[in-house]
């Protein structure tokens, strides 16, 4: 059965964390809590977070936002989480997901989306490739603190 | 990263082969698309069909096929089958390349190239033939 796309409810949040804890392997109720009210609540406003359901589970999820002038860069969309449940990959489940949150970027008068990836994650970096992704004119640096 | 001849010549055809799925291409027409020496090109498609990403298909109107897997073939695996991968950052004075070797300037050194090398590696990993051929539609469209 195809996925459907909406908003994420607060009924949802259980399910989008278990996604998260079977990929992560890492329980983060609080941060979930947290992502809800900041993204999936009250006046979105230039917020995103959508959920992929098919007969009633969710499968998968998006969170993004509309960011002005964050590292010099103008107004863009950006994509910080694309999860999409083990079980039901290979269904185009995530570039649903992808083409919604896009969809609403560009409703925002949004041209550009960005994202970032671990670069040894290879699964989810050819997925964003594979949707016509490449490489943004910017380099990420960190620094370990003592 | 810097790729050898084989290996470029390698990549023209697994992608040349892969954008007419089904169809038997020549080592002589890709060779002369791309201006290459087609005994140079035989070598490197024996080892393409070596390793199963090409079909060799004999007698009249015989030629190369592809036949991997378009979307789990990423570059990183047809480069791999001609460069060695695992070697150090290339362009690195040999005793830069070791980290605990070397001088100081010799150790810094090599560690940049091995971050330039470790990107390029994500990237040629994270790009499978099938997308490499849609970027490739998306340019001709503009």
């Amino acid at each position: 059965m195809s996925a459907r796309v909406r908003n994420v409810r607060a009924a949802d949040l259980e399910q989008v964390a278990a996604i998260d804890r079977e990929i992560t392997r890492l329980p983060k109720p609080e941060y979930w809590a947290q992502i809800y009210r900041r993204y999936g609540s009250g006046r979105r406003q230039q917020r995103f977070f959508l959920v992929a359901e098919a007969s009633g589970r969710i499968e998968g999820f998006v969170i993004g936002e509309v960011r002005d002038w964050e590292f010099g860069s103008p107004r863009c969309g950006w994509v910080f989480a694309l999860s999409v449940r083990p079980g039901a990959r290979l269904a185009g489940v995530g570039s649903r997901l992808l083409e919604a949150i896009c969809r609403g970027f560009r409703r925002l008068g949004v041209t550009r989306v960005r994202t970032m990836l671990a670069r040894d994650n290879q699964l989810i970096l050819s997925f964003f490739r594979s949707q016509g992704m490449m490489a943004a004119p910017y380099i990420p640096l960190e620094l370990e603190l003592d | 990263m810097k790729l050898q001849k084989n290996t470029l010549f390698a990549l023209y055809s697994v992608l040349e082969s892969a954008s007419h799925p089904g169809r038997q291409l020549s080592a002589g027409e890709i060779a002369r698309k791309y201006r290459i020496s087609p005994h140079h090109l035989a070598k490197v498609l024996h080892t393409l069909a070596q390793a199963g990403v090409v079909e060799s298909v004999r007698g009249v109107g015989g030629g190369y096929r592809f036949s991997g897997n378009a979307k789990r073939l990423t570059l990183l695996d047809v480069i791999g089958l001609f460069e060695h991968l695992d070697a150090p950052a290339r362009g690195a004075p040999a005793r830069a390349r070791g980290r605990a070797a070397g001088t100081g300037v010799e150790r810094a050194i090599g560690t940049v190239l091995a971050e330039i090398d470790a990107m390029a590696e994500a990237t040629l990993r994270s790009i499978s033939v099938a997308t490499l051929l849609k970027l490739m539609a998306r340019q001709q469209r503009v």
